[in-house]
């Protein structure tokens, strides 16, 4: 296929899921978990692919994700709970000190660049650390965002430990499903120019980059500030879906589960890390909420253990299984596309019809 | 004098959780030294011994119940290192390290399951537990008992490490990992023990911590994990001096901390005092200098 | 004397704590030439390279470049009491420049390593493409949003066209490191020359080699030398291949350059045949 028609049919599929999308909404109840998987699953997508970005494509081992997104989500309700509210919200800081509100998606993107300062910032300093020594300062400095963020004295903006809350959210699963693809197709973008080669590199053997006139210091905090300010966007959205936050929600298992997600889709697979995002929360919110009835027969059999959390004590074991034998996760480091379906089902239905469609091509 | 006597129960506080922290904090350096892992389900594993504990006192007598809890967390260690980590040794790096995480994750739902998210009051042991007059400060006993414990079992370490067959062994596969299974060391048992010293050591951290913070939860064990590690890396990842030493020097600052009326940043101190450490001495203390050949 | 150098190496110590790598080095490449590098393993070779490409910094000493300084350092801190070497004074209050490794190769420096790095997980052609990434002139946004694409497909077309020079058209779409041996060096050195340099360090580009591959090595550096107007500085162990191609050569041991000169000349010195070829080579 030329590029050009690979765009195309790109751009179709997008469109044809975003039309099918739209249809569901309009058929099945808005209730329904099938809903709630695809918001939070599209969020996480955002999230993981931004985390892949640092970690499967730079070799940059991170652990502030959740630092970010907390400053991203910060960000987006502070600047959007609208005045009249913010007397209520604020209850214990006199309505709090700023008092104007701003369109959700300039808030956003707000949310987006206030990440990637602190991500600048916290940048200069540890991204000369390496490895396991880069992953655990990383680590802290989220920690240290979520006391800051926490902390009475700046009470009369971030509201200190209380709720923030009343700030706009969306309804419609297209929402954070277009905000979440527009943002992955620019790292998507990103990663296939000339930037994303020089990540790879840098990933692939630091004293090779660098010898190629790769700047190591500046290469690696673009990654850096890229992938936060996108986990702040993925932040706002995450805001958005749940309505309220608290600092308390970021924490370093919030990470974790990121990371989990990113890894089972495939270090290196922009397609693997959605895929995952997708499976990933369903399973836990969805698939197996039968297991915590306590009331559950099959055929008259009263199925012993269920209650409220075996569900994520199961979803667990299925996740230490993957681990353990799915080691290069559902994608290794491939992308899902067309193409790679296409020679799939060649290669698995021999040789004669891959002549034929060969020739049909030319 | 004044000041002294209003901040000698923090200073005494620090000291304690210091011991704790740096009973946590060996299983990590031990663990780092040879497989290059952070262990994340130590943390979840200290937790778990206090869950033991927890259940164990509620049907014998608690003479009976400590010694079954150290066997069980030790027997835990050994199996998580067994079926969750001795099957990826060939694998990355990073796939161990998630594979930790994982362990984690199911140990913390486990928890939740067993006890319905309900904090768990942790029993009274007798003797540790009861109040005592230090320099006209109240304490229980288990904070001057921490301290001394630590040192004693660090110092038998040491000796177990330096002069005993296993313990060379051990030096030897932190050294080169590779070229001492060359060399005929039986890898997988110098994995296995250095898995159930660190779990030994973190029963024992757990018996002490709770004894202090009675409420067991499923999440209990990170933030005291998660620190133990930081102490463990501040010390110079390792080096089991170095971790017990950090851990003291961040259970210290984090009770000063909290003295001062700063509860909000007590951790946030202890991540930015590594912060610091790391930028000034990348490799810790008394880590040693990496270097990577051209 | 119409010389011209492209690289002068003056007065260069680098010690590391207590021990000297390089003891005092001082060498000229000019214009053209093809200068060999040899020594006993662990006369500091390598490590000259090191500092020449600023994987370190000097201890002490400057490197000029087209007679521009670009490198110059000397004792401080701790070094200051440690140093045993010469010259301490000489550059005592100067100016400090350590630059960085990519600083150097887009001054026009460009090298390849004694234990191959090749990026693993690329295949040949994006080997080559990374290194095209430093002659950018856009930037984050215009390189996202597709708005260099001129500039892109200039890239991929002069990475296109050095494949073909390197004769490695035929491996294009082959991961770097499932080639075999002999051509993970060539390419390499092809990734090198695509920075476009004036000057190129090879770090042992025959080792491991067979008679055979040596001897097209050997031709090949010939080659991209005469045809990109190249000049080459290179450390070597096979000693065909250095008397062959040489045009000096320099001659390291314990750190200290003991003899220089044309291949005949090394090859009768006294000195040289002591403290390196000895009586293993008897040629």
């Amino acid at each position: 296929m030329s590029s050009k028609t690979k765009t195309m049919w790109n751009v179709g599929l997008i469109g044809g899921l975003l039309l099918l999308l739209f249809v569901l909404e309009q058929v099945i109840p808005s209730s329904s978990m099938f809903f709630t998987v695809l918001k939070k699953g599209a969020i996480y997508a955002l999230v993981a692919v931004s985390m892949n970005l640092l970690n499967g494509f730079t070799g940059l081992f991170s652990l502030g994700q959740a630092g970010f997104m907390l400053v991203g989500a910060y960000t987006y309700a502070i600047l959007t709970i609208p005045v009249e509210s913010r007397h209520s919200v604020y209850q214990y800081f006199d309505g709090g000190i700023i008092q104007f509100a701003l369109p959700v998606p300039v808030a956003l993107i707000a949310g987006g660049i206030a990440a990637a300062i602190f991500a600048y910032l916290i940048g200069l300093p540890v991204l000369r650390l390496k490895s396991d020594y880069l992953a655990i300062a990383t680590l802290g400095f989220a920690e240290i965002i979520r006391a800051v963020f926490q902390w009475d004295k700046l009470g009369p903006i971030t509201n200190g430990s209380n709720l923030l809350r009343n700030f706009p959210s969306f309804k419609s699963v297209l929402y954070p499903f277009v905000v979440a693809g527009i943002c992955i197709a620019l790292i998507v973008l990103l990663i296939n120019s000339t930037y994303g080669r020089a990540f790879k590199a840098i990933r692939d053997d630091e004293i090779a980059a660098e010898a190629m006139g790769i700047n190591l210091a500046h290469h690696k905090r673009l990654a850096f500030v890229i992938s936060s300010f996108f986990a702040g966007i993925s932040g706002g959205l995450l805001a958005m879906y749940q309505t309220s936050i608290q600092a308390s929600m970021f924490k370093s298992a919030m990470t974790y589960e990121i990371l989990l997600i990113v890894v089972i889709g495939g270090i290196g697979s922009v397609t693997g890390s959605c895929i995952s995002s997708f499976l990933f929360i369903a399973c836990s919110e969805w698939w197996l909420r039968f297991l915590d009835n306590e009331n559950l027969y099959i055929g008259g059999f009263h199925v012993p253990l269920l209650r409220p959390g075996f569900r994520k004590v199961v979803f667990a074991v299925i996740i230490m299984l993957m681990v353990l034998f799915y080691r290069r996760g559902i994608m290794g480091d491939k992308e899902f596309s067309l193409e790679a379906i296409r020679n799939f089902f060649r290669r698995k239905f021999g040789k004669g019809k891959e002549a034929k469609g060969g020739a049909s091509h030319e | 004098m004044d000041w002294m006597t209003q901040n000698l129960p923090y200073l005494l506080a620090g000291i304690s959780v210091g011991g704790q922290y740096a009973l946590i904090a060996i299983g990590y350096t031990m663990v780092y030294g040879i497989l290059r892992l952070i262990n994340f389900a130590h943390g979840d594993i200290f937790m778990v011994a206090g869950l033991i504990m927890v259940y164990s006192t509620t049907i014998m007598p608690i003479y009976l119940a400590i010694p079954l809890m150290i066997v069980l967390t030790v027997l835990l260690g050994f199996v998580v290192e067994r079926v969750a980590y001795k099957p990826l040794r060939s694998a990355p790096r990073m796939s161990i390290m998630i594979s930790a995480i994982g362990v984690s994750y199911l140990l913390q739902n486990l928890a939740l399951y067993v006890t319905g998210g309900l904090s768990q009051q942790y029993p009274a042991i007798p003797w540790i537990s009861d109040t005592i007059q230090v320099f006209g400060a109240t304490t229980k006993r288990v904070t001057v008992i921490t301290p001394v414990l630590t040192i004693l079992l660090v110092i038998g370490l040491v000796l177990l490490i330096k002069h005993t067959k296993i313990g060379m062994a051990m030096r030897a596969a932190s050294r080169d990992f590779e070229t001492s299974q060359l060399m005929g060391i039986k890898i997988n048992s110098v994995i296995s023990t250095t898995f159930i010293i660190g779990s030994f050591l973190a029963a024992i951290g757990s018996l002490l911590f709770f004894t202090n913070y009675t409420g067991v939860t499923p999440t209990v064990g990170a933030m005291p994990g998660l620190k133990a590690f930081v102490a463990a890396v501040f010390g110079g990842i390792g080096s089991i001096p170095g971790a017990v030493i950090g851990a003291f020097i961040i259970g210290i600052c984090e009770n000063i901390i909290k003295g001062l009326g700063w509860t909000t940043f007590s951790d946030a101190f202890t991540f930015a005092l590594l912060i610091v450490i790391l930028l000034v001495k990348p490799t810790g203390l008394f880590g040693e200098k990496a270097t990577d050949k051209v | 004397m119409s010389k011209e150098h492209v690289l002068k190496v003056e007065n260069v110590t680098m010690q590391f704590g207590g021990v000297i790598a390089v003891d005092n080095m001082n060498l000229e490449v000019n214009k053209g030439e093809i200068i060999s590098l040899i020594g006993p393993n662990g006369a500091g070779k390598t490590t000259a390279f090191n500092v020449i490409t600023g994987v370190y910094a000097p201890t002490n000493g400057a490197v000029y470049f087209k007679d521009h300084k670009i490198i110059q350092n000397h004792p401080q801190g701790k070094m200051k009491k440690l140093y045993q070497g010469e010259n301490a004074r000489e550059y005592a209050g100067q100016h400090v420049m350590a630059p960085t490794p990519d600083k150097i190769t887009k001054l026009g420096i460009a090298r390849t390593f004694q234990n191959i790095r090749l990026f693993k997980s690329q295949t040949v052609f994006e080997n080559i493409l990374i290194a095209k990434h430093m002659l950018r002139t856009s930037n984050i946004f215009t390189a996202t949003f597709r708005l260099n694409a001129r500039e892109e497909a200039k890239m991929r077309q002069e990475a296109e066209e050095l494949l073909k020079l390197m004769e490695l058209e035929d491996v294009r779409n082959e991961l770097a490191t499932s080639l075999p041996y002999g051509k993970q060096r060539h390419l390499e050195i092809a990734r090198a020359m695509a920075t476009k340099p004036e000057l190129l360090l090879l770090d042992e580009p025959a080792a491991g080699m067979n008679p055979q591959e040596t001897m097209e090595l050997t031709q090949f550096i010939g080659r991209i030398r005469d045809e990109f107007g190249l000049t080459i500085f290179m450390i070597e162990h096979h000693m065909d291949l250095v008397m062959e191609i040489s045009d000096r050569i320099y001659v390291l041991d314990f750190g200290k350059p003991i003899a220089e000169g044309v291949p005949e000349e090394i090859r009768n010195n006294p000195r040289v045949i002591e403290a390196y070829l000895g009586g293993a080579d008897d040629e």
